[in-house]
């Protein structure tokens, strides 16, 4: 067996068309974010309300909300809102959630009862009411906001990751290394960890769309980021009081949203099913 | 299978006691006195003092779980600060709009769901499977409220064919319905696609085929037959999360349910109505991850010895 580093082989996989092209947009997705600022027609906070509420014309392509805001320059300034503040908390979640779930799975015994019962709790609650409850308690805007999904996913990475270090802890390789003296650190680091990561990553990634989605949500209940800093769902929860007069305000935000969960998926599949092939290569 | 039960059954009384533990001390998190929504502006300390005691809140907190505990195992779960009335009743009364919600999405979910994956099983990788699955993947990929929102534009405002909102009909439950079970139907769908594609690949299904079994006979009365056990698990593990976790559409259709009530007692800090809500809320995804073993457990038997370990 050829020992390729797991990241690299994520990094190498040859996608399918299809992935390809999500990947594409999502990378179109991310340079809009960034470079918002300068990509964005108009800017996202300039009011103008002789012009508020106007279908889309050549002037604002997606039109313009109830204080006369070009809803395409929103849309765009949105999407750092909501892409950053679902990667940073997918990000903090998947670093919790193999921390304590490779040290639940690589010690057991008590460790293991207590960590997975305090992680497990998170299970009992639909994952919108467990983020609203985050959100209630540490109060509404962007922070609240990582933390909560951050919560709400812990679970999974936590179970995933645990569950994979146990089974990889029976495997001839890492007694051999055992039995050559190397220590839990080193077990941990360079035997256990590296060839566990893949699936807990491609979860990792398919998360993201779903954390979109929750951003999107608890926006819309007014909770993420505050106004006037626009993010989708932001945008949607002042539109929805517009919605017969300027059903456009809503619609934008909405599209982009699903579009970017479309691409997360749609790349996210490709990438399972690159590393299946591959793991099936190997076995055989 | 009777002592399977028992045995999963009893499993949850721990779980139960660190559930009810973590709602309890959550509660107490969220910042804010309930004692201010109660009191007129200008009273005095004593008055404060009286209301504080009244509802026990001047004890230590393993006093007032205790007390509470107590109270929960006759069915008290006490009485809602702002609203007034008991924790229970608020409960029931909108138990009632989040189940028939809740329970229509389901059998929604559960029908176009099946339907749609047995149907893109059987005619892998032609257009109607890319098409149904691209459908699927377009249906768990939309925010709910903003499908919610569009479809009270389309078809209650531009086609006028039910209610925008409210809950005094029984057309108003149409389109939460719909916007709820859409995001479960792409869920099963795929599920039902992924375990018929791999059921089909399996001996005894060649053996059928050799028989010269019609192949229609053989994709529903057993390939789908047998797909159908990872189907029921996604389905019953739902159960719970939907009575909940509907709370977004609820918004959106102004319906009462218990995520909004939940929603409601949060922004009032009512201590003994969120902690009722939430309790009631995870004893209902117990009891659906119970349901959903069980199921699984009386449809394959080997389910039964290996999760008993």
């Amino acid at each position: 067996m050829s020992r390729t580093h797991p990241l690299k082989s994520l990094m190498l996989l040859t996608p399918t068309p299809t992935s390809a092209v999500a990947g594409f947009a999502l990378v179109v997705l991310i340079v809009l974010a960034v470079f918002a600022p300068w990509i964005s027609p108009y800017p996202y906070d300039v009011q103008n309300l002789s012009i508020a509420n106007q279908a889309p014309s050549a002037l604002h392509w997606f039109g313009t909300d109830d204080f006369g805001r070009d809803v395409l320059s929103r849309v765009i300034f949105g999407a750092r809102t909501s892409l950053s503040v679902s990667l940073v908390s997918i990000a903090l979640s998947l670093s919790g959630g193999v921390v304590i779930g490779a040290l639940c799975g690589y010690l057991g015994g008590w460790v293991d009862r207590l960590g997975m019962s305090v992680v497990d709790i998170t299970w009992f609650f639909p994952e919108i009411l467990l983020a609203l409850l985050i959100v209630a308690i540490l109060g509404p805007g962007s922070q609240s906001t990582i933390i909560a999904i951050a919560i709400a996913y812990l679970a999974q990475f936590t179970r995933l990751t645990r569950t994979q270090i146990i089974t990889l802890k029976r495997q001839t390789y890492v007694e051999a290394s055992l039995s050559m003296g190397a220590g839990p650190l080193h077990i941990m680091m360079r035997r256990l960890l590296p060839n566990a990561i893949a699936p807990v990553l491609v979860v990792a990634m398919l998360s993201t769309g779903n954390a979109i989605l929750l951003e999107a949500t608890l926006g819309f209940f007014g909770m993420g980021a505050q106004p006037p800093v626009p993010s989708w769902g932001g945008m949607m929860s002042t539109g929805s009081a517009q919605l017969f007069n300027a059903p456009w305000v809503i619609l934008w935000p909405g599209i982009f949203v699903a579009l970017s969960v479309v691409f997360i998926n749609l790349f996210g599949d490709g990438v399972l099913r690159a590393l299946d092939v591959k793991a099936r290569m190997r076995t055989q | 299978m009777l002592g399977y039960a028992i045995r999963r059954l009893l499993a949850l009384v721990p779980v139960f006691f660190v559930v009810s533990g973590v709602v309890f001390l959550v509660v107490h998190l969220v910042p804010g006195d309930p004692v201010d929504n109660l009191i007129r502006a200008g009273s005095s300390p004593e008055q404060r003092a009286e209301i504080v005691a009244r509802y026990g809140l001047d004890r230590s907190l393993i006093e007032q779980y205790v007390t509470w505990l107590g109270r929960l195992v006759s069915g008290d779960l006490g009485t809602a600060i702002v609203m007034r009335r008991p924790v229970a009743t608020l409960i029931w009364d909108n138990l009632g709009y989040s189940l028939s919600l809740g329970g229509l999405a389901l059998v929604f979910s559960a029908v176009a769901g099946i339907a749609a994956g047995a149907v893109a099983a059987s005619y892998r990788d032609r257009w109607i499977d890319h098409g149904l699955m691209g459908f699927s993947l377009l249906g768990s990929t939309v925010p709910t409220f903003w499908l919610g929102l569009l479809m009270i534009m389309l078809f209650a405002v531009q086609l006028g064919w039910v209610p925008v909102s409210g809950a005094r009909h029984w057309t108003s439950l149409i389109l939460p319905v719909l916007t709820v079970g859409l995001g479960g139907t792409a869920l099963v769908a795929r599920v039902t696609r992924i375990a018929m594609i791999e059921t089909a690949r399996e001996d005894f299904v060649m053996l059928l085929h050799a028989k010269g079994v019609s192949r229609w006979n053989i994709q529903i009365r057993h390939v789908l037959r047998h797909a159908l056990i990872p189907v029921v698990t996604i389905l019953s593990l739902r159960i719970g999360l939907i009575i909940g976790g509907a709370v977004t559409v609820e918004y959106v259709f102004a319906r009462p349910g218990l995520g909004s009530l939940l929603i409601r007692a949060l922004s009032q800090r009512d201590y003994p109505l969120v902690q009722g809500c939430l309790l009631f809320l995870a004893m209902a995804v117990m009891l659906g991850t119970l349901l959903g073993d069980l199921l699984q457990a009386a449809m394959d038997p080997r389910q039964r010895d290996e999760a008993i370990r």
